[in-house]
């Protein structure tokens, strides 16, 4: 599809849409909860991506006796039942639960996009298919089948990521249908339509772009539940054995609750500030699009 | 209203089904020997080779395969436990009961607790105690439950010793009658609010939202025009419109609570389902695991019916509607 077979509506709508982007941010910047969310969440990921100069030793390496509290033998966080560094496994460990979390979210999205899509904009009988699949996987608890697919499958920390997203798609899919139902009677839609351009177009290029403000509110949520959802399935013991998780971390801190409470206070304060800070962005968006506390 | 219920009862087929066909797929596609997929990675006799080959017709087409896997599932036949040594229908019906003492336990503390705090938070809006209970909404949003669950174990029972640190009885106890009430009490405790703060805060978020929405109608300024005091607008006119809300979001998130109560008992070491399924990964029991999540998953389906039928009951509108 050329750019200059782009019709002046879709001009029109693609302007107002960037021009809304500069805003928005303008606008969750100002709210303290989308102010808090985002810059930590930008601190997060420089402490996922500069993890190795970040983290004081290699977190497979013995640095002291084990079972060290915080501050002793030179550590910041203590060291764990073997006496490797504790906080340098935390920071590595960040990796994890950004990659899981911002890969599922956004296959989530993907899915429930397209599915929504179809859905709202052919509507009878296709919609009427699609959104019985979609509240299917709204009733039946989602991490019950994550727990199965990762145990039968031996997923790795990618396939875990796929599988979360399959359990979370629904919900954005009813969000993007939603949004089709009432934007296909509109002017420019129709305008379109009467043009004579394709579904294809329409859906991708006139429909989604207008659709997505309220999906974003849904994906920051989507990535703190996936989140908690990988920290849950390491700790259970069907993750990733070979990708250090916090969620690993917290299984062995089990036994060693009596002993040693950092091995079990810090990873899991880790996953609450990251979940936190995702469920504040998605305020601060909700506030910023002026959607109202529908949440 | 027997209408209204036998539809809600027939719209839950094709999902079960779903589900069925969803866990079919899923040992179809396991890698490896489908036999092995089926019973789990454990070694097993030639002779319960070929029975389980007989049994789900591994030699026959995909969709003959699927039927006998239907087949057995009418027939309440769930498989048999390789580790467990017993149909995995008897090792999960023995430990359904624990089960539904902790997440039912949870559901009602939740309903209650959490429609009160939204009641304070919505009279006291913009207020302090509206301010700390939306904070607390917020962090109990992102808690892991069964991290949740390791510091109070860390704290009430390892540090102070109020609480024991797991199961549902004292080890060798043979208490019965109320003593054995009250020790399975005191074993509840520490789990069930673990499992519930998700769920509370989900319940108080809701309960905020409609009884800030009903405190704005003209009856209550008519109510307090009329000089009717507050605790009694409170209780008459916010909580009554408020129900509806709460029983739809308790619900929903049944399914959550129920797929929570298995991170949360193996934290605590509580004999439910949750314990057997973490306990049947380590052992690679797969027509355990399989087991426990179709169940999981029929009672997850069967809470949102009641919640339907209940929202019918104080509703008559929906009832009339027949469907949402």
């Amino acid at each position: 599809m050329s750019t200059n077979s782009t019709p002046a509506t879709s001009r029109l709508t693609r302007t107002w849409v960037r021009m809304g982007d500069q805003r928005l941010l303008a606008r969750l910047l100002r709210s303290p909860r989308g102010l808090f969310g985002l810059v930590t969440i930008v601190l997060l990921v420089l402490l996922a991506i500069f993890a190795e100069w970040l983290a004081p030793a290699n977190p497979n390496e013995l640095v002291g006796a084990p079972l060290q509290p915080p501050f002793s033998d030179g550590t910041i966080l203590g060291t764990d039942d073997i006496g490797r560094d504790v906080f340098s496994n935390l920071v590595i460990a960040s990796r994890a639960s950004l990659r899981v979390g911002v890969l599922a979210a956004a296959l989530a999205v993907l899915i429930g996009t397209v599915v929504g899509s179809i859905a709202g904009y052919f509507g009878g009988v296709v919609d009427a298919f699609l959104m019985r699949i979609a509240e299917m996987f709204q009733v039946v608890p989602g991490f019950a089948f994550a727990i199965v697919m990762a145990a039968v499958f031996d997923a790795s920390i990618n396939a875990v990521a796929v599988i979360i997203a399959l359990t979370a798609w629904s919900q954005v899919a009813r969000i993007v249908r939603a949004q089709f139902l009432s934007l296909r009677s509109r002017e420019f839609v129709q305008a379109a339509s009467v043009a004579g351009f394709s579904s294809r177009h329409i859906i991708a290029s006139e429909v989604l772009p207008n659709a997505l403000p309220p999906v974003l509110v849904q994906v920051a949520l989507d990535v703190g539940t996936a989140i908690l959802m990988e920290a849950g399935l390491s700790f259970l013991g069907v993750g990733d054995p070979n990708v250090p998780t916090w969620g690993q971390m917290l299984n062995s801190a089990q036994i060693f609750l009596g002993q040693a409470w950092w091995l079990s206070v810090f990873p899991g304060a880790a996953i609450l500030l990251t979940v936190v800070a995702f469920n504040m962005l998605a305020d601060g968006l909700n506030e910023a699009l002026g959607a109202g506390s529908k949440r | 209203m027997a209408r209204f219920v036998a539809v809600r009862l027939l719209a839950a087929i094709p999902v079960l089904l779903g589900v069925v066909l969803a866990l079919f797929l899923m040992i179809e596609l396991a890698p490896g020997d489908p036999i092995q997929a089926i019973v789990g990675d454990i070694p097993v006799s030639p002779e319960f080779r070929a029975q389980v080959a007989e049994k789900y017709r591994l030699d026959d087409s995909i969709w003959q395969r699927f039927m006998a896997y239907v087949g057995n599932l009418l027939q309440g036949d769930l498989g048999y436990s390789t580790a467990g040594r017993q149909p995995v229908s008897d090792l999960i019906w023995s430990r359904l009961p624990p089960t539904m003492l902790l997440v039912g336990t949870s559901l009602v503390l939740a309903a209650v607790l959490g429609t009160a705090f939204g009641m304070i938070a919505a009279s006291a809006k913009g207020r302090w105690p509206d301010g700390f209970i939306n904070t607390w909404v917020l962090v109990a949003f992102a808690t892991p439950g069964f991290w949740l669950g390791q510091l109070l174990i860390a704290l009430f029972a390892l540090r102070l010793g109020w609480f024991p640190t797991g199961g549902m009885r004292s080890i060798g106890s043979q208490e019965a009658g109320w003593a054995g009430i009250v020790e399975v009490a005191h074993h509840l405790v520490l789990p069930v609010v673990a499992l519930c703060s998700l769920e509370m805060a989900s319940v108080t978020r809701v309960a905020r939202a409609s009884s800030i929405e009903v405190l704005s109608q003209d009856q209550i300024t008519t109510a307090r025009l009329k000089g009717i005091s507050r605790p009694h607008i409170l209780r008459r006119h916010v909580l009554r419109n408020s129900l509806l809300p709460v029983v739809t979001v308790i619900g929903f998130r049944a399914g959550t609570a129920l797929a929570g109560t298995v991170l949360i008992e193996s934290v605590f070491s509580w004999p439910g389902m949750g314990l057997l399924l973490t306990d049947s990964i380590v052992r690679r029991d797969n027509q355990v695991i399989i087991g426990i999540v179709l169940m999981l998953a029929v009672m997850a389906v069967l809470m949102n019916i009641l919640t339907d039928i209940l929202y019918g009951i104080l509703d008559p509108r929906i009832r009339a509607g027949g469907s949402r």
